[in-house]
C-alpha cells in the first residue's frame, strides 16, 4: 500500500512538471511561438475546470445515491456549448470587445462601468464560491485519508492534512497566476497547465472505469446485467431535480467566475468556441461515461457504509492497483488543483479590480497621477486576494465540518453564482435593463439564496435554529427558509433555485421598466445588444484637458513601461505624428481604456481616465447614436420638415407669381378691351366725319373745317397712343440707341414743365428749389426728359385736389441724385401700387386718356439709363422718386 | 458550352441549403432539451401507477448516453457543413479586434 509521504512526493513531483510545462509555454508565447498553444484543443480541455473533484469523486457518489440525477450537471453544460450560437457567440464577442476581465466587470460594464455592482457581484462571487473551494480541499484531504488507512492514521489529521493542502494550494495559485509581472488577465501557463490536468484526469477516470467494465465486471454485456440488479439499477429520478438541476447547471456553467475566465477571458478566437462546441460535449461525455459502472461496482464490491464518494480511489485500492489508485489519486488532485487555481484566480481579479483598486485610488487623493507602479499594488492586491479566498475555503471547510456529501455543497454553490444568471442575459439580450434593475435582482437573489439554501446547509441549530426551520422566523411560517410562502414537498435544492431565480428575474425586470438609465448606461447597453453590428462608436471623452504625457505615465504604471511605449508609439503611427506621444484624440482614449480595462477592470480604468480627462462627456450625438434607429428617423424627418418648409416657400412664391399674372391678365384684358375702345372711338369719328364730308352736299366752309379739325385732332390722339405702345416695345427689346449727351438738371426740368403744360386745362402749381437743381447731368437727356414729362402730366390728370401742388425736390445722398415729384392727390391704393409700373396698368375709378403705359414706359427709360423709378407713398398724396446713378452725375463735375 | 443560368441556380441552391443548415445549428439545442427532458414521461419507482415497468437503469444509460452522441454528432456536422461560413465571420472579428488585443 501506497504511504501518504509517498502519495504527497507524487504530488509534488507532479506539480512540478505542471509548473515546468507552464513555465515552457509561456517562455514560448513570449517569443511568439503560439503554435499549438492557441490550439482550439487547448481551449477545449481548459474548459474542462467544469468538471472538478466534485464531479471526479463526487459524481460516483451522486449515482450511487441517486442513480442517474448525476448527468444533469453534464446536460446543462452541454446544451449550453451545442446552443453555443445563441448566448456563448454574444458572451464570446461582447467579453472580447469589451476586454472584460472578469463577470463582474462584464455585468459593470453593462451597466455603466458602475463599481457598486461590479463589488456586489464580486463579494457574491466569493461566497458563493467558497464552499466550492472548501469542496475541493475536503475531496483531497478524504483521498489523502484513505491512502492513510488504518495503519498509519496517527500521521495523517484530516484538519492538519486539510490546511497543509490549503496552503499548498494557495502557493502553487500564487505562482501560477501572479508570476507575471504583466497583469494582462490572459495566463498562457495556466491554461497550458489546466489543458494538462484536463487529460490526466480524464485519463485516470476512464482508466478508472475501463479497469471496473472490463477487469472486475467482465465486459459490457454483464456489466449492463450488474447495473440493472444493483441497488440503482431502476429509473428512479425526481422529475423536478432533473429539470432545475439541469437547467441550474445551464445556468451556473454560463455564471460560474472560473468558467467565465476560461470561455471569454482566455478566449483567443472566436473559431475555438465554434470547436469547443462538440468538443467539449464530447469530454463530458467521456468525463460521465463509466460514473454509473463506477458506482454500481463500488456498490457491489465495498463494505456497506463506506463513503461512496470515493469509489473511484477504493475500487483499485480493494482490488490491489496501487498503481491504477495512484493515477487516480492524481486525477481527483488535478480536478481540484485547476478548479482552485482558476476559480481564485478569477476571484482574485474581481476582488483586487474591484474593491482594492478603487479603494486604493480613492486612498491616494489624487487618483490616477500617484507616483509608483500601479502594477505592483495590483499584484499585490491579487496575491492577498488568493490567499485570503483560499483562507476562506479552508474556514468553511472547517466550519462545516466537512460532513456533507460532496454534491450538495457543489450545488449550494451552483444555485448562488446563478443568481448572475438575469442580469447577464438581460444585459445582453435587453437594451431596457438598468442598473438599478440589475442590482435589485443581484441583492433579491442573494439574499434569498442565503437564507434558503446557503445557511441551511449547516444544519439545524448551527446558523439558523431547528425552531426556524419548524415554524418560521416570529412564528411566520410563509418565510421558513425550506418552505417558503407555504409551498411544502418540495426539494430543497429545487425550492432554493425557484424561488431565488424568479424573485430575481422578477425584481430585476420591474426594476428596469420603473427606472430610466443614465446615459452611459445606455451607450453600453447599446453596445453589448448591439455587438454584431459592428458598431466602433462609442463615448467620448473631452480630450481637451488630458496631455499625452499624462497619459503616458498612467499608462506606464498600469501595463508597464514597453508595453505602454509601444501602445503610444503605434498610435503615434498611426496618427500620422512625429514623436512617440500621439494626440489624445476620443479614438485613442478609448482604446486605451479598454486596454486600461484589461489590466484593472472596465470601472477602474474608466475612473482613471476620467479623473485625468475630466469626466466622460457623453454628448448629444454619442445619444443620437445609441438610439441609432430613431435618430435615422429624426434625422429623416428633419430633413422632410426642411424640404417641406422648401416646398411651401416655392408654393408660397409660385402663388404670388401666380397672383400677379392673373391680376396682370385681368389688366391685360381690361386694356385690351380699353384698348379697343380707344382706338375704335377716334376711328368711328374719323369715319363718320369723312362720311359727312363725302356724302353731304353744301357744307358750309367753316363746317368742312371743323370737321376737318375734329378728325386731324382724332388722329393725334390716335398716333399717340400708337406712338406710346411702340415706344414701349423698342425699349422693352432692348433697342434703343442713347443719346447720351450732358445738360443741367434745371433747364432739362423747366424744358418738361414747359411741355407738359402746354395746352392744360386745369392749372397746376410747381414748387421747387432752383438751388438743388444746380447739377450737370451726363445722360440721355431727351429720354429723360420724357420721364419728367410723364410725371408731371400724370400729376396734373389725375391729382383730385382743389388746387394741385406738385412738388420737385432735388436730394444729393452721398453718390445719387433722386429727384422726387411729389403731388397733394388721393394716395393710389396699396393693392394697386404693385402693379403701377406694370404695361396697360389703370387704376380704377380714375378717369382719363391714358392707355397705362406712361409709367411702363417711364420705368423702361430709367433702367435703359442705368437708374431706377420707385413710387414712394407720401402722407397727403403720391411720390415718384427717380434715382439716377452717380455716374450721371459725376460725369457733370 | 454551359447554359449561363446553370451556375446560378447552382449558387442560390448552396446559399439556400447552407441558411437552412444553420438554421438547424440554432434549433439544435432545442432538440436536446426535448430529448434529455423526454425521461420525465418515464414512470419513476416500482409502486407508481402499479402498471408501468419501471425503466431499466441501462436502457435509461443507453438513452441519454445515446442522445448525448446524437448531439455531439450533430453539432460536428453542421460545424463542418457551415464551416466555411462560420469561420469567415470569426476570422472577420479577429481582424478587426485581433491585431489590437495582443
Amino acid at each position: 500500500m501506497a504511504s501518504v509521504n509517498q502519495l504527497i512526493g507524487v504530488s509534488i513531483a507532479y506539480v512540478v512538471f505542471l509548473f515546468a510545462v507552464a513555465f515552457f509555454a509561456e517562455r514560448a508565447a513570449a517569443s511568439g511561438r503560439r503554435g499549438w498553444l492557441g490550439s482550439p484543443l487547448v481551449y477545449t480541455l481548459s474548459l474542462s475546470i467544469y468538471c472538478t473533484a466534485w464531479t471526479f469523486y463526487g459524481a460516483v457518489g451522486y449515482a450511487a445515491r441517486s442513480g442517474m440525477e448525476f448527468v444533469t450537471i453534464y446536460l446543462g453544460p452541454s446544451l449550453v456549448m451545442i446552443g453555443w450560437w445563441w448566448v456563448l457567440r454574444k458572451l464570446v464577442r461582447i467579453g472580447r470587445a469589451q476586454r472584460a476581465t472578469s463577470v463582474a466587470d462584464l455585468i459593470s460594464a453593462r451597466y455603466g462601468k458602475s463599481n457598486t455592482l461590479a463589488i456586489v457581484v464580486t463579494i457574491m462571487s466569493v461566497i458563493g464560491v467558497t464552499p466550492y473551494i472548501a469542496l475541493q480541499l475536503q475531496s483531497v484531504t478524504l483521498s489523502l485519508s484513505i491512502f492513510a488507512g488504518p495503519d498509519d492514521a496517527g500521521g495523517f489529521s484530516q484538519p492538519g492534512g486539510a490546511f497543509w493542502i490549503a496552503v499548498g494550494l494557495a502557493v502553487f495559485t500564487v505562482l501560477f497566476g501572479t508570476r507575471n509581472l504583466n497583469a494582462n488577465e490572459r495566463h498562457d501557463g495556466v491554461v497550458i497547465a489546466i489543458a494538462v490536468e484536463a487529460v490526466v484526469k480524464l485519463v485516470a477516470l476512464m482508466a478508472v472505469g475501463i479497469f471496473v467494465v472490463w477487469g472486475i465486471a467482465g465486459g459490457i454485456g454483464p456489466m449492463m446485467e450488474r447495473i440493472n440488479t444493483s441497488p440503482i439499477g431502476e429509473w428512479n429520478v425526481d422529475r423536478s431535480r432533473w429539470v432545475a438541476l439541469t437547467a441550474l447547471s445551464a445556468a451556473a456553467f454560463l455564471c460560474l467566475p472560473r468558467m467565465f475566465q476560461v470561455l471569454v477571458v482566455e478566449n483567443q478566437d472566436e473559431r475555438h468556441l465554434q470547436i469547443a462546441s462538440w468538443a467539449f460535449p464530447l469530454y463530458l461525455l467521456l468525463m460521465s461515461l463509466f460514473v454509473v459502472p463506477i458506482a454500481v461496482v463500488g456498490l457491489d464490491l465495498m463494505p456497506a457504509g463506506s463513503n461512496p464518494d470515493l469509489f473511484v480511489l477504493t475500487v483499485p485500492l480493494a482490488e490491489g492497483r496501487i498503481g491504477l489508485a495512484t493515477l487516480s489519486f492524481l486525477g481527483g488532485f488535478s480536478s481540484a488543483t485547476s478548479m482552485v487555481i482558476v476559480a481564485t484566480l478569477a476571484l482574485a481579479t474581481m476582488v483586487s479590480n474591484h474593491v482594492v483598486m478603487p479603494v486604493w485610488l480613492n486612498a491616494q487623493g489624487n487618483g490616477a497621477s500617484v507616483s509608483g507602479d500601479v502594477r505592483n499594488v495590483v499584484i499585490f492586491a491579487r496575491r492577498t486576494s488568493i490567499l485570503v479566498i483560499i483562507g476562506f475555503g479552508y474556514l468553511y471547510y472547517r466550519f462545516s465540518g466537512g460532513g456533507a456529501a460532496l454534491a450538495a455543497i457543489g450545488l449550494i454553490s451552483f444555485v448562488g453564482v446563478a443568481q448572475f444568471l438575469p442580469a447577464m442575459l438581460g444585459g445582453i439580450f435587453w437594451r431596457g435593463a438598468t442598473r438599478t434593475g440589475a442590482l435589485s435582482g443581484l441583492i433579491v437573489g442573494f439574499v434569498i439564496w442565503v437564507y434558503c439554501s446557503l445557511l441551511p446547509s449547516f444544519g439545524p441549530d448551527v446558523v439558523l435554529s431547528r425552531e426556524l426551520f419548524e415554524v418560521g422566523p416570529w412564528g411566520v411560517g410563509l418565510l421558513r427558509p425550506e418552505a417558503l410562502f407555504g409551498i411544502e414537498g418540495l426539494d430543497a435544492t429545487v425550492h432554493a433555485v425557484v424561488w431565488s431565480l424568479t424573485l430575481n428575474t422578477f425584481a430585476f425586470v420591474v426594476m428596469s421598466l420603473m427606472t430610466f438609465p443614465g446615459p452611459l448606461e445606455r451607450l453600453q447597453g447599446a453596445q453589448f445588444v448591439n455587438v454584431f453590428d459592428h458598431s466602433t462608436q462609442t463615448r467620448g471623452w473631452d480630450a481637451a484637458f488630458a496631455t499625452s504625457e499624462d497619459l503616458m505615465i498612467m499608462s506606464q504604471r498600469i501595463l508597464g513601461p514597453t508595453e505602454a511605449q509601444n501602445l503610444f508609439r503605434a498610435e503615434a503611427r498611426k496618427q500620422g505624428v512625429r514623436g512617440h506621444l500621439p494626440e489624445p484624440t476620443q479614438a485613442f482614449l478609448q482604446h486605451l481604456e479598454r486596454e486600461l480595462a484589461a489590466s484593472v477592470g472596465s470601472a477602474t480604468a474608466h475612473a482613471m481616465i476620467s479623473q485625468l480627462v475630466g469626466g466622460a462627456s457623453v454628448s448629444v450625438q454619442d445619444l443620437m447614436a445609441v438610439a441609432d434607429e430613431s435618430a435615422q428617423i429624426l434625422e429623416y424627418s428633419n430633413q422632410l420638415e426642411a424640404k417641406s418648409a422648401e416646398l411651401s416657400r416655392t408654393a408660397g412664391q409660385l402663388r404670388e407669381a401666380n397672383d400677379k399674372l392673373t391680376a396682370l391678365s385681368v389688366q391685360k384684358d381690361a386694356f385690351l378691351s380699353q384698348i379697343s375702345h380707344e382706338l375704335r372711338t377716334p376711328m368711328t369719328s374719323i369715319r363718320s366725319f369723312t362720311e359727312i364730308l363725302r356724302d353731304t352736299e353744301g357744307l358750309g366752309q367753316v363746317e368742312k373745317t371743323k370737321y376737318a379739325s375734329i378728325i386731324h385732332g382724332e388722329t393725334i390722339r390716335l398716333t399717340r397712343l400708337l406712338d406710346a405702345l411702340l415706344d414701349l416695345s423698342v425699349l422693352e427689346n432692348g433697342q434703343v440707341n442713347l443719346n447720351v449727351e450732358s445738360g443741367r438738371l434745371s433747364e432739362v426740368l423747366d424744358k418738361s414743365i414747359v411741355t407738359a403744360q402746354a395746352g392744360a386745362m386745369r392749372p397746376l402749381t410747381i414748387k421747387r428749389r432752383h438751388l438743388d437743381e444746380a447739377i450737370i447731368l451726363t445722360t440721355d437727356l431727351d429720354r429723360l426728359n420724357q420721364v419728367f414729362i410723364n410725371l408731371i402730366t400724370n400729376a396734373q390728370k389725375y391729382c383730385a385736389a382743389q388746387t394741385p401742388i406738385l412738388t420737385i425736390e432735388v436730394h444729393r445722398n452721398g453718390e445719387n441724385v433722386s429727384v422726387v415729384f411729389a403731388d397733394n392727390g388721393i394716395p393710389i391704393p396699396v393693392q394697386s401700387r404693385a402693379l403701377i409700373f406694370e404695361k396697360f396698368a389703370r387704376i380704377k375709378d380714375t378717369e382719363g386718356d391714358g392707355a397705362g403705359l406712361g409709367l411702363a414706359i417711364c420705368r423702361e427709360i430709367m433702367t435703359r439709363l442705368g437708374g431706377n423709378i420707385r413710387y414712394a407713398p407720401d402722407l397727403e398724396g403720391n411720390a415718384f422718386v427717380i434715382d439716377l446713378p452717380r455716374s450721371a452725375a459725376m460725369a457733370a463735375q | 458550352m454551359k447554359p449561363p443560368s446553370k451556375p446560378a441556380i447552382f449558387l442560390e441552391r448552396s446559399g439556400y441549403r447552407q441558411r437552412r443548415m444553420m438554421d438547424a445549428l440554432r434549433v439544435l439545442p432545442v432538440l436536446g432539451v426535448f430529448l434529455w427532458m423526454f425521461p420525465l414521461f418515464w414512470p419513476t419507482g416500482p409502486a407508481e401507477h402499479g402498471i408501468a415497468e419501471p425503466v431499466k437503469m441501462s436502457s435509461a444509460v443507453i438513452y441519454v448516453f445515446g442522445v448525448w452522441v446524437l448531439l455531439i454528432a450533430m453539432s460536428f456536422g453542421l460545424r463542418r457543413i457551415l464551416r466555411a461560413t462560420l469561420e469567415q465571420e470569426a476570422a472577420e472579428v479577429e481582424e478587426a479586434s485581433g491585431g489590437e488585443a495582443r
